[in-house]
């Protein structure tokens, strides 16, 4: 029963990828102006841009395009860059590994001190530490990235100058350094993700904690904490974990703004510059990267589900 | 005195409610409460829902369930006071030397572990044994409560086994400690009869065995005879009577408990079959889920115009996918349906809204049967509107005409459900069948949520409106001494089939089949020793568990 399902789950998430790259392609075919044009420049004469157009296949069919695409992608090919010229996949290798790493730094300190806060959250349900909780996370949510990323500037940049305001990393940095590069976009995203997750955990642990076996777990003599850890944390492992994976899923395709602010070398900043530019080929590869790992995410979140329900798990 | 285990005195609990937009209420849930169990005892709690049975019940453990909070009286457990123990103190006490067993052991399981870890956690977390010696114990308690394949039945989780044998488990895991006093929450009320019988037994057993004493808490008084040495009968938290099983059963003081005693006796006439039955079931096979799950297995029967036929078994047995089949919700895949003599469509949407009207349904959840936002007028009245055209005045003049006939009177017109007790919110249920003038109502387990004493209130009136509307009923229900009180024919159903069908006389009457006859001695009687008796000669080993 679990193989399938999980077989299903994975199948569906290919299918899905698949039917995110046609609307890529053609999102991106559907955006007014011509790409020989925007090469060339306005004082191109008809003959250049008919040459180019038979030289980049444009003429040829969309469908035609779209596999030519398509395959060169399956081998690990994702084109050039019209502008710069360069190797699509060599710029992205390194900038998908910036911003892996700045994400997974964010989910480090972010994810167990989301599941922790809502864990105190409910062993203070409706008293003070409970509402303070909530509430700071909450107005964490509230103030957009690009504020609380300048006032961390401000403060840590600026004022105190603890941490270096410009997040610039390079090819053999050492350790420390870099994590010190990413302090601060780092806490931004931490404080931007915080409250989703830490108020689902919350709710999703109340909601067990209703259950008849909670009752169980009090009269077998447990402490409050036991009770949480033992009988109601398992039980809401599902949702917390969906929520969790939601948020990871932000923090790689979502964080744009965060590496715009802090000039960090990371995929959003090299898709912000090339939608500028209207290099297609650019905003392509990275908007079928941003749709891979979103969809793979998702597919490992309902794996963990399904996982997590001793039901599937131990059919009768 | 020396032998006193758990001495409650003038035992006081209140709770706070807090209606909207109102002030908060200080409600009294118990009052006055004094009891002594002595070692090795059981002390049966009776009374009705409300009674404040599972609150007295839970004062030992030093808990109470939402706001309720212990204001009064004193709780002594072997010398010690513990309402002046610290909250360490009680819960060390928990799990430890009190131990609890709740109504419905599939939810009081937690669905993620397996259950020896559950039998087990209590005795390892009070430090009382270290892990092979607690399992060592735990099987030869599953043993002892002949759970089927003791050895590795704790490797299981909760949803792998059936509900009598989770509420085994349950007292395995209150016995596993080895405590001194276990409270025993409606254990058995969740479970079918067949399988009550045998939970009965295993409890019973253990009790004597492990010497443990126990505070037996149930609505039914005909079980608590059968293992309480004492009983006390309460009402509206107050005390109604105390005494030895034998002297309540027998020599009841209090008219309360007398009328407990005496509810289960409806004395009804058993009518004679007519040669033209108003509703037909022809061989009727429905399933579940694209045929896969058979529920009904070439079905057929007759109900006569203004009699009862009752339909009893057991969860599964697949009554209630009959009234779905009967009413049209769920088409059959074999067999027709005829009323009065044409055939009625397979499915609803085939049905005129005559075919409709004739054919009501009353259900066994009141509470959710009726939409909180209307008052009883306009519930009623629907119908009036939907199939007469009733309105205004007219339809007014009719619901307080229905409102007398069961017997509640028009000044309940402007209440909300929310205001009625749970007897009355039937009575309207029926009220609202009735005003579609039906020729058939299907009482799908009408009284299984309701205190036998409403309960009963409940089946003479409607015995009472049989006579005067003439109407038939298609009465479901796993409870046979209603079955007794209001049926003129029974069809007993077992795994989707009729095993047994006819006039009530004749199917009451041996010789049975084996699951008739097993169902039948698995109601508990009022009587001591019953259990005994019924556990010695059975044909059949019951189904399930």
């Amino acid at each position: 029963m679990v193989p399938k399902l999980i077989a299903q789950r994975i199948a569906l998430g290919i299918l899905l990828l698949v039917a995110v790259s046609v609307l890529i392609f053609a999102g991106t075919n559907l955006l007014p102006g011509d790409v020989a044009q925007a090469i060339l420049g306005k004082t191109a004469t008809p003959l250049a841009l008919e040459n180019l157009r038979r030289e980049m296949g444009l003429n040829d069919p969309a469908y035609v395009r779209y596999f030519h695409w398509l395959f060169g992608i399956l081998q690990g090919d994702l084109g050039t860059a019209l502008t710069t010229k360069l190797d699509i996949a060599a710029s992205i290798r390194e900038r998908l590994w910036n911003t892996l790493f700045l994400a997974f730094w964010a989910a480090i300190v972010a994810v167990p001190l989301a599941v922790i806060l809502g864990l105190v959250a409910v062993h203070h349900h409706n008293r003070p530490v409970d509402k303070l909780i909530s509430g700071l996370a909450l107005a964490s949510t509230s103030v957009p990235e690009f504020f609380i990323g300048y006032l961390l500037v401000y403060f840590f940049a600026v004022k105190f100058q603890i941490f270096p305001g410009i997040s610039t990393v390079y090819d053999g940095m050492p350790f420390l350094d870099r994590m010190k590069a990413i302090a601060l976009p780092c806490t931004a995203l931490t404080l931007g993700i915080l409250a989703h997750m830490m108020r689902m955990t919350r709710a999703a642990i109340l909601n067990v904690m209703q259950s008849a076996y909670i009752e169980t777990a009090e009269l077998k003599g447990l402490t409050a904490f036991e009770v949480i850890r033992k009988h109601a944390l398992p039980n809401a492992l599902a949702p917390i974990i969906n929520v969790v994976i939601l948020n990871l899923a932000y923090l790689v395709v979502g964080v744009v703004v965060v590496e715009v602010i802090f000039v960090y070398p990371g995929m959003g900043q090299y898709l912000v510059d090339h939608v500028a530019m209207r290099d297609v080929p650019v905003v392509q590869a990275v908007g079928l990267i941003f749709a891979a790992v979103y969809i793979f995410l998702n597919v490992v979140a309902d794996v963990a589900s399904i996982l997590a329900n001793p039901r599937l798990r131990h059919p009768r | 005195m020396a032998d006193v285990l758990l001495d409650i005195r003038n035992l006081r609990i209140e709770a706070t409610t807090y209606p909207p937009g109102e002030q908060p209420m200080t409600i009294t849930i118990v009052d006055n409460v004094s009891l002594t169990l002595e070692k090795g005892k059981v002390l049966g709690l009776i009374g009705e829902s409300g009674a404040g049975k599972s609150t007295i019940g839970l004062s030992p453990m030093g808990y109470g369930r939402g706001g309720v909070r212990i204001t009064g009286g004193e709780v002594i457990l072997n010398g010690r006071d513990i309402l002046k123990q610290g909250k360490n103190a009680i819960r060390k006490l928990r799990g430890h030397e009190v131990c609890y067993v709740a109504q419905s052991a599939a939810a009081a399981f937690n669905p993620a572990q397996r259950l020896m870890d559950q039998v087990v956690e209590s005795s390892l977390k009070h430090g009382l044994t270290n892990r092979a010696e607690a399992e060592r114990r735990a099987v030869a308690l599953f043993r002892k409560l002949s759970l089927p394949d003791p050895e590795n039945i704790g490797e299981r989780y909760p949803h792998q086994v059936s509900g009598g044998q989770l509420q085994r488990v349950m007292t395995a895991m209150a016995l596993c400690p080895e405590p001194v006093l276990i409270i025993f929450d409606e254990p058995t009320t969740a479970l079918d009869v067949t399988t009550q019988i045998d939970v009965l037994a295993a409890i019973k057993q253990a009790i004597h065995a492990t010497g443990v004493a126990a505070l037996y808490i149930t609505h039914d008084l005909a079980v608590v005879a059968q293992v309480a040495d004492d009983i006390m009968v309460l009402r509206n938290g107050k005390m109604v009577e105390t005494g030895t099983a034998h002297q309540i059963i027998k020599e009841p003081k209090q008219a309360y408990t007398q009328a407990l005693v005496s509810v289960r006796h409806i004395e009804h006439e058993e009518k004679q079959p007519t040669p033209k039955p108003i509703l037909s079931v022809k061989n009727v096979t429905a399933a579940y889920g694209n045929g896969i799950l058979k529920v009904l297995k070439n079905v057929s029967v007759d109900i006569h115009p203004g009699q009862t036929l009752a339909v009893v078994g057991e969860s599964g047995s697949g009554k209630s996918t009959l009234a779905r089949v009967i009413t049209g919700l769920l088409q059959p895949q074999q067999g027709e349906i005829t009323f009065e003599g044409r055939k009625l469509s397979n499915r609803l949407g085939g049905r005129t809204k005559e075919d409709l009207r004739q054919l009501q349904m009353i259900y066994q959840m009141a509470d959710v049967a009726m939409n909180p936002r209307h008052t009883v007028g306009t519930i009623i009245g629907r119908p009036l509107t939907f199939y007469f055209g009733l309105k205004g005045a007219e339809r007014d003049r009719r619901v307080k005409e229905l409102l007398e006939e069961i017997e509640m009177g028009k000044g309940f017109i402007d209440r909300y459900p929310a205001e009625l007790s749970g007897g009355q919110k039937q009575r309207v249920c029926i009220a609202r069948a009735l005003a579609a003038k039906p020729k058939l109502i299907i009482c799908d387990e009408v009284t299984s949520a309701l205190d036998p004493l409403v309960a009963n209130g409940i089946l003479k009136l409607l015995l009472n409106l049989q006579q005067i509307e003439q109407v038939a009923y298609l009465f479901i229900t796993h409870d046979l001494a209603t079955v007794r009180s209001i049926a003129d024919s029974i069809a007993v159903m077992y795994r989707g089939e009729v095993v047994r069908y006819g006039a009530k006389s004749q199917v009451l009457t041996p010789p049975f089949d084996d699951y008739t006859d097993l169902l039948l001695s698995s109601v508990p009687e009022l009587e001591l020793g019953w259990l005994e008796k019924a556990t010695a000669g059975r044909k059949m080993a019951s189904a399930g568990n």
